[in-house]
Order: structure tokens, then C-alpha cells, then sequence
């Protein structure tokens, strides 16, 4: 093997390398698949407000907000989060009551990577909802220390 | 002890829906990240939040290696009583912190 040949080869072998650990979009549709019992959500009811562009991963902040009621008949059970491309899907699974008052969520969270971020609510008719919403991202968090 | 910045008005109006901002200090260390020898660092992240208003939960999060350091939940809850609110973070190793605030509600 001559210099040239070994350097097209440790390129190829980088191409090919398959990124470190990330999630998929296919393990980001088995966690929802997992949080909603099998249910397809439908679009809607949930608004997801995160900002599209992010310059540093290591903090997004971002709010959830899903239209309800709010009443002991009629209520949202639970907010999730999910991620396509952080190391694992979820970000975080909230649980709530008649009493919360009104179903919102604020946090911050890290995002690795550009990708798509989908907010699925679970109601207490056992109906789901989900919104999705891309974010690009100029700065990684997560695998770079 | 984590320093723990908690937000929410010390009297309400009954019924009024109040907010609550909650934040811990805390690394979130989130066991996918090399340290200085190479090596992964093992995770150490907050795995629960629960809040309860005068003994029972009103709101609870699972959070995941994927929440920011120094964890920030904001969450909205409905003043019944004059009374108790207390939120208790736990964790990796064993961590668990708990505050309490009182409130009192016309």
C-alpha cells in the first residue's frame, strides 16, 4: 500500500464511521411509540415554542403549552418530549393533574445536533397530540466536553 | 445542599392559577461525555422532580440526560389552600433534596 492509497483509505474509513452513539429518527418514533401504548398522535393541540435557531446546544430553552381545559373530565395526564439525534430520545416526561391549572412546561434542554424536536400530550380520554418543530444548531452539547 | 432558586407568589387569590419556576444547581453530568483521561464520565443527573401542595403531587417530571445543567422547570398550579408546597429533586447516587414554601391563599 503506497501513502496515497493508505490516505484515501483512513478517509473512507472516516466517512464510514458511524456516528458515536446518536439517536435516530427511528428510536425517537420507538419512544413515542412506547410513551403512547401504540397510538398514532395526531397533529395538534400542542404548541412547542423553541426557538429554530440555537447557537449554543448546551442550554435551548423551550415551553410546551397544549390546549385544555384543564377540569377533572377533561385534562392533560402527561407531556413528553423527544429527541431524534441526542444520545437518547427523551428529554423529559412530565405528569399532570386537574390541578396543575393549566398545562405548561418550560425547561431548558441540550441538543446535540440539528434535528427535530416532537411534543406528544397525553389527555385523559386517552386520546395523544403532537407537534414537531426543527431546531438548527450552531454550537453541539452532549458529546464534546 | 444544591443551591435551589424557587419563584411563586407567597399569597394568591383562590382558584387563581399561579406559576412556579424552579431551578437546582446541579452538573448534569450525562454519561456520554469523555472527561480529561478519555475515559466516559459515569452520569450523574437529576432523574425526578415532584412537587406536592399540602401532601399530594401536582406536578412530577422524569428528566433525562438530555435536560441543561442546573435543571429549570416552570409549571403552573391552581391555589386551593392556604398551605404547603414542597418539591423534592432526587438523583443519581442517591441525591435527594427537598423545599418547601408556604402559601397563602384569599
Amino acid at each position: 500500500m503506497n501513502r496515497r492509497e493508505f490516505a484515501a483509505g483512513a478517509l473512507l474509513a472516516l466517512a464510514l464511521r458511524p456516528a458515536a452513539g446518536l439517536a435516530t429518527p427511528e428510536d425517537q418514533a420507538a419512544a413515542i411509540r412506547a410513551f403512547t401504548g401504540g397510538v398514532v398522535p395526531r397533529e395538534g393541540r400542542v404548541e412547542l415554542d423553541i426557538p429554530p435557531l440555537v447557537e449554543n446546544g448546551n442550554v435551548v430553552p423551550l415551553k410546551v403549552t397544549v390546549a385544555s381545559p384543564m377540569t377533572t373530565a377533561d385534562h392533560v395526564t402527561a407531556i413528553a418530549l423527544f429527541n431524534e439525534k441526542n444520545p437518547q430520545p427523551q428529554v423529559v416526561t412530565a405528569r399532570f393533574g386537574p390541578r396543575a391549572g393549566r398545562a405548561e412546561l418550560a425547561t431548558h434542554m441540550r441538543l446535540a445536533t440539528s434535528q427535530f424536536i416532537t411534543a406528544v400530550a397525553a389527555m385523559s380520554d386517552g386520546s395523544f397530540w403532537s407537534t414537531r418543530q426543527e431546531v438548527i444548531v450552531t454550537l453541539a452539547a452532549c458529546i464534546e466536553s | 445542599m444544591a443551591r435551589v432558586l424557587l419563584n411563586l407568589p407567597r399569597s394568591a387569590a383562590r382558584g387563581a392559577v399561579i406559576e412556579i419556576r424552579t431551578l437546582i444547581m446541579h452538573p448534569m453530568e450525562s454519561g456520554f461525555r469523555p472527561g480529561t483521561n478519555g475515559t466516559i464520565l459515569p452520569r450523574d443527573i437529576i432523574t425526578r422532580f415532584t412537587c406536592d401542595y399540602d401532601g399530594e403531587v401536582v406536578f412530577q417530571a422524569e428528566l433525562s440526560s438530555a435536560i441543561a445543567a442546573n435543571p429549570f422547570i416552570s409549571f403552573t398550579t391552581v391555589a386551593t389552600e392556604s398551605g404547603t408546597l414542597s418539591f423534592t429533586w432526587e438523583g443519581d447516587d442517591d441525591f435527594r433534596q427537598t423545599e418547601t414554601r408556604a402559601i397563602t391563599v384569599t
